[in-house]
């Protein structure tokens, strides 16, 4: 560290001379890049004429951040990231056991979020509470749930569905129609949203059997559509864009959740309070959720999870060793499918209302972003994933102080799709293979040795 | 185990006027030969000649224009291996094959790779996965035996020490190995390789052919094999069918082979004349290297 020292002295008056000239340089290339972009504006008058709007000042203030900007990133981060890294090569890569924190991950969080509302209730209290264990925890919670069921087809077995909403769409509207049409209750229509959707898993499956890649991207596209627009123009079953409202709650052992006499809150006396409602909800999907993970990870280590991730490796070779690619890639979409029936139904039961505007394709988009940006195949991965997004989405409503800054009229939500879209862009020039990007083997003989992401491959259809 | 070859003849696998055609080109034409029971056959000829089309049909990659290849397994059971979808040629008639560019499951670790081998054999134990996700301890013992088969494979192959790496970190000739090791775990009868020894340094040549002298005597499984490495052709093999231009040039045992005019004017591309000239040409290389090959 003394030469370093010494030496940082002398080169000193040279970082700073050639950080206040790209600085100038980067003046400059603002003040072009932003003349016409800020500094002037077009406007109408009362008349309907257009006048020019000077906005002289703002520019000013564009054109000072980025020389500041510049002036400090060339003076001192860089500098600093250079000598970090010398410190880094010089001094020999401790190989550091798994701290407690790593190797028991799943444990804490399962705890963590067994324990989340009462700790929330607790702290907030039980009006309170509403929206942190709606809001955020079942919403993420959902998302963690289909994205983890995505996972199967797209981390696991390599196959690009961009329709998958589609599947959620037929566990809410199974939900949904044969609850208000039967009457049947929920917990028995849980497993027949999800026997449903895996139906539609496996028809869906039949025709994109010999598509890969983009082609089989194209048409689980349209098939995410065409479940949309049925649901849209058969009017006389699902009611169209109205959507189906008036869906039955779910109940506990029988126990409703109502302010009748014989409803929760009445039997245990408490306060009548919509909350535990949510509050049981949330259990719910956390249940979903860690069953959707526990059959993944068992049926990883069984011959079909197996034969998932060869196909996604090697199809050719998976057909030279005798595994049957159909019935395996079938089998990939209808589990998949499966969970996302069971987070459909939830979704009804949970909204009391379905319609079709809550499956554009923008939600497959957003489930297939959570599952590249938290590493294909990884449960862990992706939890962290759906809690960055849609966690991070969800907490622009909250952030109120924004507005003192930028004036009343800034709506911070009107912002997700834009942070949403930089985020994922940072992540994936920071982390290319998503946030776990190794795989985790599943059988070893000596050691467990996690495997690097450059020599997974993400399938090609 | 070793079968001793017996003196009436037992083919595993007879192929019978085998003939495909791509559009206007024909890639084989009239192609029959039989591959002995318990021996290592040996396909050769010229690049180009429409070996690895062979292979394909065979395995059920490629169905055939014409002709008929069928395969006799020890118990008897016959199948017509040009009616069988690909991954049934594997799973009932049992044979196995490995690729020319090599397809390993690179994501996956050595072990992992035998093991998505041993697939049909788990899933049956499994009671189709089922059984298994419920925990019954016939598939638990089903993974154990499958685990041991793995190791023993990955013993042969000298790879036990890279058991835990992903595939794709293996080098060039550990992966050829593996290959075949995983071959190997479907349990066939009849084991096609194409070109094992491409791109091995001499070592690992040597290695190879250990390693699949070592399989026909302790399995007693049937090699079919392609390769241009004549050092492995000749050594190992114990009957080598010529192929040039989708047809059968020659047929009988590497030192007949090695000897017909027919077969060195097609490697060496000479005119029929000069046919006696290379032939002199070869017994003169050879008395030179004697030692070399018994």
């Amino acid at each position: 560290m003394a030469n370093v020292a010494s030496t940082t002295a002398s080169a000193g008056t040279e970082v700073t001379a050639r950080a206040l000239r790209e600085a100038v340089f980067t003046g400059l290339i603002t003040l072009g890049l932003f003349f016409l972009f800020v500094g002037l504006k077009t406007d109408q008058n009362i008349r309907n004429e257009l006048i020019l709007t000077e906005r002289w000042g703002l520019l000013a203030t564009f054109v000072a951040v980025s020389m500041v900007g510049r002036f400090l990133i060339v003076a001192y981060v860089q500098p600093w990231l250079a000598q970090r890294k010398a410190v880094k090569a010089a001094a020999p890569e401790i190989v550091k056991g798994e701290s407690f924190f790593s190797r028991n991950l799943s444990k804490i969080a399962i705890v963590a979020l067994v324990l989340y509302p009462p700790v929330i209730v607790a702290l907030v209290g039980v009006q309170g509470s509403l929206k942190w264990v709606d809001n955020f925890g079942i919403q993420i919670l959902i998302y963690v749930m289909l994205a983890w069921g995505l996972n199967i087809v797209v981390g696991l077995a390599g196959l690009l569905d961009l329709g998958y909403v589609a599947f959620y769409a037929v566990g809410a509207y199974s939900y949904a129609l044969l609850s208000s049409y039967f009457g049947l209750s929920f917990w028995v229509l849980l497993p027949v949203a999800g026997i449903l959707a895996a139906l539609w898993g496996v028809i869906l499956g039949f025709p994109v059997l010999r598509l890969r890649g983009d082609y089989l991207a194209i048409v689980t596209l349209a098939f995410g559509e065409i479940i949309r627009l049925v649901l849209i123009n058969w009017t006389e079953v699902t009611k169209g864009t109205f959507g189906v409202s008036g869906i039955a709650k779910a109940t506990l052992f029988g126990i409703k959740f109502d302010a009748s006499k014989d409803g929760f809150a009445a039997l245990f006396g408490l306060p009548m309070s919509s909350a535990y409602y949510k509050i049981f909800l949330f259990y719910l999907i956390l249940g979903l959720a860690l069953l959707t993970a526990f059959v993944t990870i068992r049926l990883r280590r069984m011959p079909v999870g197996r034969a998932w991730e060869a196909l996604r490796e090697d199809e050719i070779a998976c057909r030279s060793l005798g595994i049957n690619t159909v019935t395996t890639k079938l089998t990939a979409f209808a589990t998949g499918a499966m969970f996302g029936g069971f987070a459909g139904s939830f979704f009804a039961v949970r909204q009391g209302f379905v319609s079709p505007e809550s499956f554009v394709f923008l939600e497959s988009a957003v489930i297939l972003a959570i599952v590249v940006l938290g590493g294909m195949g990884s449960l862990t991965g992706i939890a962290v994933a759906a809690v960055v997004m849609i966690g991070g989405t969800e907490i622009l409503r909250e952030l109120t102080f924004l507005k003192v800054i930028f004036g009343p009229a800034f709506t911070p939500e009107l912002y997700r799709m834009l942070i949403f879209g930089l985020a994922m862009v940072i992540v994936m020039v920071w982390k290319p293979r998503g946030f776990v990007g190794s795989r985790e083997p599943t059988a070893f003989l000596h050691e467990r040795k996690a495997i690097s992401g450059s020599f997974t491959k993400e399938g090609h259809g | 185990m070793a079968l001793k070859t017996t003196m009436t003849k037992d083919p595993i696998l007879k192929v019978e006027h085998l003939s495909m055609r791509f559009g206007g080109l024909m890639a084989i034409n009239d192609f029959s030969f039989e591959a002995e029971r318990g021996e290592i056959t040996a396909l050769i000829g010229p690049n180009g000649a429409g070996k690895t089309t062979v292979f394909n049909c065979v395995t059920g990659f490629y169905k055939p224009t014409m002709g008929m290849i069928t395969m006799k397994q020890r118990s008897g059971k016959e199948f017509l291996l040009e009616r069988l979808p690909d991954f049934e040629i594997t799973k009932h008639a049992k044979v196995a094959r490995t690729f020319q560019n090599i397809r390993m499951f690179s994501g996956l670790t050595v072990l992992e790779n035998l093991l998505v081998a041993q697939h049909n054999k788990l899933m049956q134990a499994s009671g189709y996965t089922i059984l298994g996700l419920l925990g019954f301890p016939a598939y638990r013992q089903a993974t154990k035996e499958s685990l041991e088969l793995a190791k023993h494979w990955l013993e042969m192959a000298s790879l036990t020490d890279r058991a835990d790496d992903p595939a794709g970190d293996l080098p060039y000739g550990a992966q050829r190995r593996l290959e075949i090791a995983r071959a190997m775990c479907t349990g066939p009868e009849l084991l096609c390789l194409d070109e094992p020894a491409a791109g091995l340094n001499p070592r690992e040549s040597l290695a190879l052919n250990e390693l699949l002298q070592a399989i026909r005597r302790d399995t007693g499984t049937s090699i079919l094999l392609i390769e241009h490495d004549m050092s492995v052709v000749m050594e190992i093999s114990d009957h080598v069918v010529v192929l040039e231009y989708g047809q059968k040039i020659s047929d009988g045992n590497p030192e007949f082979v090695k000897h017909d005019p027919k077969v060195i004017a097609a490697y060496l591309g000479v005119e029929d004349e000069e046919v006696e000239e290379v032939i002199e040409e070869i017994e003169e290389i050879e008395s030179e290297q004697g030692g070399i090959n018994p």
